[in-house]
């Protein structure tokens, strides 16, 4: 996530600075992100629309680009962009507008090359580690605490959180194998 | 693939943008509207003969202070709404504290001016034309401020619009206020806050049609 926003920001900079082999590089880039964005928007009866909209978005970033604050995420400003051209090709076309008033993360999504991985139900997984590594990893990984916040709100000690977590880690990893290797 | 072409083409046009291109459009495009609208001021309505006398008077420059107050508050309204996500929620907020403390202050010099002169505080010698000259001056830079967000990236363009026309509507009224003798703060708090807010509507009407892009 935050290494697509640095490679991208620096990427934008770059373009900003009159560099067109960092600017061919982004804006191809951005198309690839921005054809997964408006596919997954556009009804099933319009999903020949998006190569229109990616293009559009495109121009829109060049002719807009000196609207970048360089003390800004890129990609915010980028998703911006998309939804403000997204919104105006559903009001052109008098569609009722049903995208949620989605936030910028949704336009860079983790990993879309594998989306099978990204449904595997994190819950389910969960229930095969032993509740006390269960517990700890659901706070570090999924709430986001720090270390140190789980072993204080805990009362354990910070290494004994990092290596119930790291047990609980391995026990995920040894199911997912299993899995992997009985679903062929 | 029609993209990879659109790609190249992008890439070949690159020019480097330096860091300050939003302010100085901003700054380009009120400039040239102002000197459009003083023209039209000069030319159709004319200076106040008595400029020299006027400018050392308080009502003058209580008048100057309040509609350049205004348009300094609308010109960086236009520049804060030009970004993608821009808002102008603080623009708001600080006019309507400015227009509440004029308002203050006039209805405390109505309300301690002898009552025969209360009729003549409200309406001046100008009432009829005073709002609609400075709505119509202010066109000029309602069509500039609506050039410079043309070429920028407003996402909410009522709230552009109406940028744009509060930005027209008060430097407008700074260069009216330039042939107008009217000098009762009552007058002014009425009827030149009317000649910022008219054309700030009609900026927020307009800006769905022409501020698309």
């Amino acid at each position: 996530m935050h290494s697509v926003e640095t490679r991208l920001k620096e990427l934008m900079l770059a373009s900003l600075a009159g560099d067109a082999r960092s600017y061919a590089v982004l804006l191809n880039d951005v198309a690839k992100h921005l054809r997964v964005y408006f596919l997954r928007r556009l009804a099933e009866s319009h999903k020949a629309d998006a190569d229109d909209l990616v293009q559009d978005t495109l121009m829109a970033l060049h002719a807009k680009r000196a609207t970048y604050e360089i003390d800004r995420p890129f990609t915010a400003w980028l998703h911006a962009i998309a939804r403000y051209k997204l919104i105006d090709h559903f009001r052109r076309n008098k569609l009722r507008i049903t995208v949620p008033l989605d936030d910028a993360e949704d336009l860079i999504p983790v990993d879309y090359s594998d989306v099978a991985a990204n449904r595997m139900d994190v819950e389910s997984l969960l229930q095969s580690v032993p509740e006390k590594s269960r517990e700890l990893i659901y706070r570090t990984k999924i709430e986001g605490q720090s270390i140190a916040e789980v072993a204080t709100s805990t009362g354990l000690s910070e290494s004994a959180v990092k290596v119930g977590i790291h047990r609980g880690i391995k026990a995920i990893a040894a199911k997912l194998k299993g899995r992997a290797h009985g679903n062929g | 693939m029609a993209t990879d072409d659109l790609i190249a083409r992008l890439a070949r046009d690159l020019k480097p943008v330096p860091r300050s291109s939003v302010a100085k459009r901003v700054a380009i495009g009120l400039g040239l509207g102002f000197a459009a609208s003083w023209l039209l001021m000069v030319w159709w309505l004319g200076m106040r003969p008595d400029l020299m006398e006027a400018s050392a008077t308080m009502p003058f420059w209580g008048k100057l202070a309040y509609t350049l107050l205004l348009a300094v508050i609308g010109a960086w309204a236009v520049k804060r709404i030009a970004y993608p996500l821009g808002s102008i929620v603080i623009n708001l907020i600080l006019m309507a504290v400015a227009l509440f403390a004029f308002g203050i202050l006039a209805a405390g010099i109505f309300a301690m001016a002898p009552p025969q002169d209360h009729y003549g505080m409200l309406t001046g010698k100008s009432i009829a034309v005073c709002t609609f000259n400075i709505v119509l001056l202010s066109m000029p830079l309602l069509i500039a401020a609506f050039w410079v967000l043309r070429g920028l990236a407003p996402t909410r363009l009522t709230s552009a619009g109406a940028a744009a026309g509060i930005a027209a509507g008060a430097i407008g009224s700074v260069i009216y206020s330039f042939h107008c003798t009217e000098s009762a703060m009552p007058f002014v708090a009425i009827w030149y806050t009317l000649g910022v807010l008219i054309p700030g509507l009609i900026g927020a009407v307009a800006g769905r049609f022409f501020l698309r892009w």
